[in-house]
């Protein structure tokens, strides 16, 4: 049994590489992301799980870091927006649709919106459209731009 | 951040499980069993409960089966709602799922958290409740399989120390019809007013509720009346929201007097459709 307590040092399988970070474990994976490995990518909003700024893919699930533990990502494959590679359908997706204004959501909307392409390689319903992305919030209201960036994305 | 330290735990057997909890309660220290952690996360941080040891069934395999059996459906607790949405082996507790919290949420919530947390709507137990489900527990004393509904009467009544393992949904619910409403103030994405969940059995409705009371409920006496069609739709909703078994709540998302009316309106909703035959 895995028994973990005060600082440890484990192995995190982050955008392809095996990282090693010293951790409690009460911390969460967005602070051990952010700080530990200077992946400032997910972001901190609400702190809460409702803005889904801090969004990563966990296993190839949407997931949001500030509501995660980082030791329980130990054994995980953690993919972030800098492990997409700035080439991803995703990225010229949001670009040609101008979808962003300050920029800050970002990052959370392309990872759910990588994930939902992962998970649904072919276009899905408008319902599962709206039900992924409901799960972001953009202060901007870039709304109708991130959802013209996911036709996009499944028809470059 | 978690303003604590706290040791944590990640057993791989039911017995380790509930061994290192026993060992904690004796030496006097606080203990959660831990799958999703969204509500325990989130009251960590908001100082609400302050834990010194969590214990992760996530890797314990009994708690994450997901499987389709001759006789019943079996559901680990530490399955998250997008996987049992996904699976859409239960098409009403999918239906249910679908609506807690948002998409990326339901990633990580789990069956035995919703069911187990503070968060009082707990609407994965509306399936449930309807479908005649068992559930396994193990604590301390070892394991028990036992009628969901002698364990949760809105709350989950488990012995010190036990953890929810997983539930078991027999066939004929897999396939029965069935319907599921959520009514919120505002936005899609919300706490209920009302959320309901209706199956139909042998041609009679069985329905439960949440968000209406403090707790969910499934209620027989409810379900007299609804069954009763000498009543018109209306009759009968009004005499339901008579038979509710705690007040009603009233509270930011809506006010009781409303939330009554939501009630009324959403079980002539669901009468409508079966009479009609448009569920």
């Amino acid at each position: 049994m895995v028994r973990y307590e005060g600082m440890v040092v484990i192995s995190l399988h982050v955008n392809g590489e095996n990282r090693e970070v010293a951790v409690r474990p009460a911390d969460l994976l967005l602070t051990v992301l952010r700080e530990q490995l200077g992946l400032t990518a997910a972001k901190p909003g609400c702190l809460n799980g409702d803005c889904g700024a801090c969004t990563v893919i966990v296993d190839g699930w949407p997931v949001k870091s500030c509501l995660m533990l980082a030791v329980e990502a130990e054994g995980h494959t953690i993919l972030t927006v800098e492990g997409l590679g700035g080439t991803a359908a995703v990225h010229r997706a949001f670009v040609d649709a101008n979808a962003f204004q300050c920029g800050y959501c970002t990052p959370g909307f392309l990872m759910v919106c990588h994930a939902l392409m992962t998970r649904h390689p072919a276009m899905p319903g408008e319902s599962v459209v709206e039900e992924w992305l409901a799960s972001n919030l953009c202060r901007c209201t870039s709304y109708q731009e991130i959802r013209s960036a996911v036709e996009r994305m499944y028809a470059p | 951040m978690i303003p604590f330290n706290f040791v944590y735990y990640r057993p791989d057997s039911l017995g380790a499980a509930a061994e290192v909890y026993e060992k904690l309660r004796r030496e006097g220290v606080s203990a959660v069993y831990y799958a999703g952690g969204s509500e325990i996360i989130t009251m960590c941080r908001a100082g609400a409960i302050e834990p010194r040891a969590v214990i992760d069934i996530k890797r314990i395999p009994e708690c994450m089966i997901l499987s389709p059996g001759d006789r019943r459906m079996t559901i680990g607790s530490a399955c998250t709602l997008s996987q049992i949405g996904e699976s859409r082996m239960f098409p009403l507790l999918a239906l249910s799922c679908g609506r807690i919290a948002d998409h990326t949420n339901q990633c990580r919530i789990t069956l035995g958290g919703n069911l187990c947390g503070s968060i009082q709507y707990r609407e994965t137990s509306l399936p449930l409740l309807l479908s005649d489900a068992d559930i396994s527990l193990y604590g301390p004393e070892g394991a028990r399989d036992v009628p969901f509904h002698s364990v949760f009467d809105g709350y989950m009544r488990l012995k010190p120390g036990e953890l929810v393992v997983a539930v078991h949904v027999p066939v004929w619910a897999l396939t029965a019809q069935c319907a599921h409403m959520k009514k919120t103030a505002n936005e899609k994405i919300d706490y209920p007013l009302v959320s309901v969940a209706a199956v139909w059995r042998d041609g009679c409705l069985r329905i439960a509720f949440s968000g209406v009371c403090a707790f969910p409920f499934r209620s027989q006496a409810i379900e007299s009346v609804l069954n009763d069609r000498t009543m018109t739709r209306g009759e009968r909703a009004q005499r339901a929201a008579c038979l509710l078994p705690a007040p009603v709540t009233s509270d930011a998302e809506g006010s009781g007097e409303y939330r009554l009316f939501v009630f009324r309106n959403t079980i002539d909703e669901i009468l409508e459709g079966w009479e009609n035959g448009t569920l």
